[in-house]
């Protein structure tokens, strides 16, 4: 094993990415998502995705949900070193429950006239994306589904004239009658 | 008049806060004062339940506060000002999450209005602090600040210890507000830390231990923190199984080093033995410690053929570096207590004489071997002096960082937990001169020694002057090679003998030193001198800067060379050019 002179045991790790998505329900105080974030970066953890909003007002209950890459042993570690956390209620890892529905919700705005027109439109009604503005030269499509399925939406504008995207992050539930 | 002005709970913020430390049971703080905590010092003032001890800077009232808590079991507190005073608590808290030790830090904030307006000594506390913290807050409402007060020290203490920090701004501190005492409710209901270990868990546990053949026990500074009978308990867990028993750095003294079963200590500086055992076992017991990369050399190639068991409090600990086969999470203590009970009930102590008699042979290569010189101190030898001196005295001991800290640990024999305070994952140089004034303040009749180097003595000398204000006669024995000895060797070892930036040229001389602070300052060059020399410095009543002349280029061995695994240590009497270079030969190809 060649290596360069160091008192650290420098090893490279071969096992596979993976990508997960992880539910935190955390108390929605300050700083508590600058935690979250600081972990991540801290620790060099990827984040793919973020999403974060107050869910239940009463119980000052927030509801962060994080799609991040990294091996098995990296993603166990992010999910013990969020669950470790003071504020942090309970970590879910939607990924391995296998019963989750994730969506995300974009805004495309896509510019063009003529033929490439009727083609946008036409590709935002199979789709079922809606036009939440339009001027002549102009539509905003507002489209909901899986990270694919936007994607997808997304490479057909742009030949069509896509000018920019604003997309929500990832939000994900468990399916069935049980909370997380 | 009000009612409300005779309500004994209605008191300003500053106030509160000397409450809050009087009901947690805190006689001793270490602080700087500032602008924006002059409140509190007001408060200090006109009270005579909590000492507040001066410091020189405020990192030397963190190391030292840790120092306190490590040694007593107890939260250290620390009082700072808002910026330079909360920057420099940045060291000692990173310091104290590293190494699990409960830390208390209240910090002074401009007020509320100029937070965000770059005002005269602002600076985002909580947001540097963050990410050294186990927690930490900023009290923007009087009214809140007793229920952060109290969650603060239940966090600090709870589950696996930690710093916490309080940020408190000075408008926070002069506005009334109500107090009360401490209450459960105080604490996130999101904050729970398991205790108790899952009885499935322990069962297979003991079946691992009943069938080991070649069984170690791995302790580290999780049973330390867990309290006398997590101790107690270790212990006997080693008595009735008949186990070997090594520990981490952080560990040592949970196990009488005294004691038959010990193997001294492992990793990188480890004995042989223990890093051998560590390495051939089929069970292996990990109590409280986190499979730390000094401990385990090469991952890949770490005690490949057992099975694992790891016991922490910590899910995070778990699975971290190295995968464990029976996970247990919990509180060591606890933990202990039901595997003892399990094994004794159902299980025999196994037969591994075999085992012992391997142990034999690589403890018979008596791997800390060095040549003693008559006409130089060897650093180990002094070590061992002063071991000798101090053996069967009430003796604490506190370390800078570097070969001294390793020397330290190889050669002094811990009794009892609780009597060695190191920096261990945060390796601050500095540590230990202020350790010893919060040890010296915790245990005012004990002696407490600082074994230090003389490039790390000098990062906090200043509180020396600490120790002289408050006539706290501690020790500093100061290794003195001239060099920064672990830099200056893995700089021979590893970067050709280029010794970049590592000599010290311009040294202080030591004793005129201690002389200029009120103490006392000896000195010593030759080997016959070193006994009489140490017994004065015991005799001393006043704070001594021991200045031990020691052979300047002396390497710390046995050492498991970067990228090696645990049974490719290299010995001191295979540490000639050669082996070294051959050892190291992966690296050098490369410099």
């Amino acid at each position: 094993m060649n290596q360069p002179a160091s008192a650290y045991f420098i090893e490279e790790r071969h096992d596979p990415n993976e990508t997960h998505t992880l539910s935190v329900l955390v108390q929605n105080e300050p700083g508590v998502l600058a935690r979250v974030i600081g972990l991540f970066s801290g620790r060099g953890y990827n984040i793919e995705s973020l999403t974060v909003s107050e869910t239940e007002s009463q119980k000052h209950l927030s509801r962060i949900t994080i799609v991040t890459t990294g091996t098995p042993m990296v993603i166990e570690q992010i999910k013990h070193q969020l669950d470790r956390m003071i504020p942090v209620y309970r970590v879910v890892d939607m990924t391995l429950t296998k019963r989750s529905i994730e969506r995300e919700l974009a805004m495309v705005k896509v510019r063009g006239e003529g033929e490439h027109r009727v083609e946008a439109l036409r590709l935002a009604d199979a789709f079922r994306a809606r036009v939440i503005d339009a001027t002549t030269e102009s539509f905003v499509f507002e489209i909901t589904g899986n990270t694919d399925k936007i994607n997808q939406f997304i490479d057909l504008m742009r030949p069509l004239g896509l000018v920019e995207v604003s997309r929500t992050g990832v939000a994900a539930i468990g399916r069935g009658p049980e909370g997380m | 008049m009000s009612d409300k002005s005779h309500d004994p709970n209605q008191m300003t913020g500053a106030a509160m806060i000397v409450r809050a430390l009087i009901d947690h049971g805190v006689t001793d703080i270490f602080g700087y004062p500032g602008g924006a905590v002059l409140p509190i010092y007001d408060e200090i003032f006109q009270q005579s339940e909590v000492q507040h001890i001066l410091v020189r800077h405020e990192q030397g009232a963190g190391h030292a506060a840790e120092g306190y808590a490590r040694s007593t079991g107890r939260p250290g507190v620390a009082l700072v000002t808002s910026g330079p005073g909360a920057t420099n608590m940045v060291t000692p808290l990173t310091d104290a999450l590293m190494d699990s030790i409960p830390l208390v830090c209240i910090s002074g904030q401009v007020p509320t209005h100029l937070i965000g307006n770059d005002a005269f000594q602002e600076c985002d506390t909580v947001g540097i602090t963050r990410p050294c913290t186990k927690h930490n807050w900023l009290v923007r409402d009087v009214n809140d600040l007793a229920k952060v007060l109290h969650e603060a020290f239940y966090v600090a203490t709870t589950g696996r210890p930690g710093p916490v920090l309080v940020d408190v701004p000075k408008d926070v501190q002069f506005a009334t507000g109500t107090y009360h005492p401490p209450r459960k409710s105080d604490v996130h209901r999101s904050y729970a830390p398991r205790v108790k270990g899952d009885a499935t868990q322990i069962r297979k546990a003991v079946a691992l231990l009943a069938g080991a053949k070649r069984p170690v026990i791995y302790s580290g500074g999780g049973v330390i923190n867990s309290g006398p009978e997590a101790t107690r308990l270790l212990r006997e867990l080693v008595e009735v199984t008949g186990f070997p028993i090594t520990s981490t750095l952080m560990g040592l003294g949970a196990y009488p080093a005294s004691g038959k079963s010990w193997l001294g200590m492992l990793g990188m500086h480890g004995t042989y033995e223990a890093n051998m055992t560590m390495h051939d076992c089929d069970v292996m017991l990990c109590v409280g410690a986190r499979f730390d990369d000094r401990i385990t050399g090469r991952v890949d190639a770490f005690s490949p053929g057992s099975k694992k068991i790891h016991i922490d409090i910590d899910p995070s600990s778990i699975n971290k570096n190295i995968r464990v086969d029976v996970p247990i999470i919990g509180d060591c203590g606890n933990i202990l207590g039901d595997i003892l009970q399990v094994f004794k009930a159902e299980a025999k102590k196994p037969d591994i004489k075999a085992w012992w008699q391997q142990i034999a042979q690589w403890r018979a290569r008596n791997s800390l071997y060095y040549r003693k010189s008559n006409d130089v101190i060897l650093p180990q030898h002094a070590i061992q002096s002063l071991f000798e001196a101090t053996r069967g005295k009430d003796t604490y001991i506190t370390t800078e960082v570097g070969q001294h800290q390793m020397w330290a640990a190889q050669f002094y024999g811990f009794e009892e937990p609780h009597r060695w305070m190191t920096s261990g994952g945060l390796g601050t140089m500095g540590y230990g001169l202020p350790a010893a004034v919060g040890v010296q303040v915790a245990h005012p009749d004990s002696l407490v020694i600082d074994i230090a180097g003389d490039a790390s003595v000098q990062m906090t000398m200043q509180e020396m002057s600490t120790a002289v204000q408050y006539e706290l006669p501690i020790k500093i024995f100061i290794l003195n090679n001239q060099y920064m000895g672990m830099v200056r060797q893995w700089q021979q070892l590893l970067h050709g003998n280029r010794l970049s930036h590592s000599y010290s040229e311009a040294m202080p001389d030591f004793v005129k030193l201690a002389e200029a602070y009120g103490g006392v300052g000896i000195q010593v060059h030759k080997p016959g001198d070193l006994d009489g020399a140490i017994q004065e410095m015991i005799s001393v009543k006043r704070p001594v800067l021991f200045d031990c002349r020691v052979a300047s280029l002396e390497n710390c061995f046995p050492m498991i060379p970067s990228g090696k695994a645990h049974n490719e240590m290299l010995l001191p009497e295979q540490a000639n050019d050669e082996a070294t270079a051959k050892a190291f030969a992966g690296g050098k190809a490369l410099v």
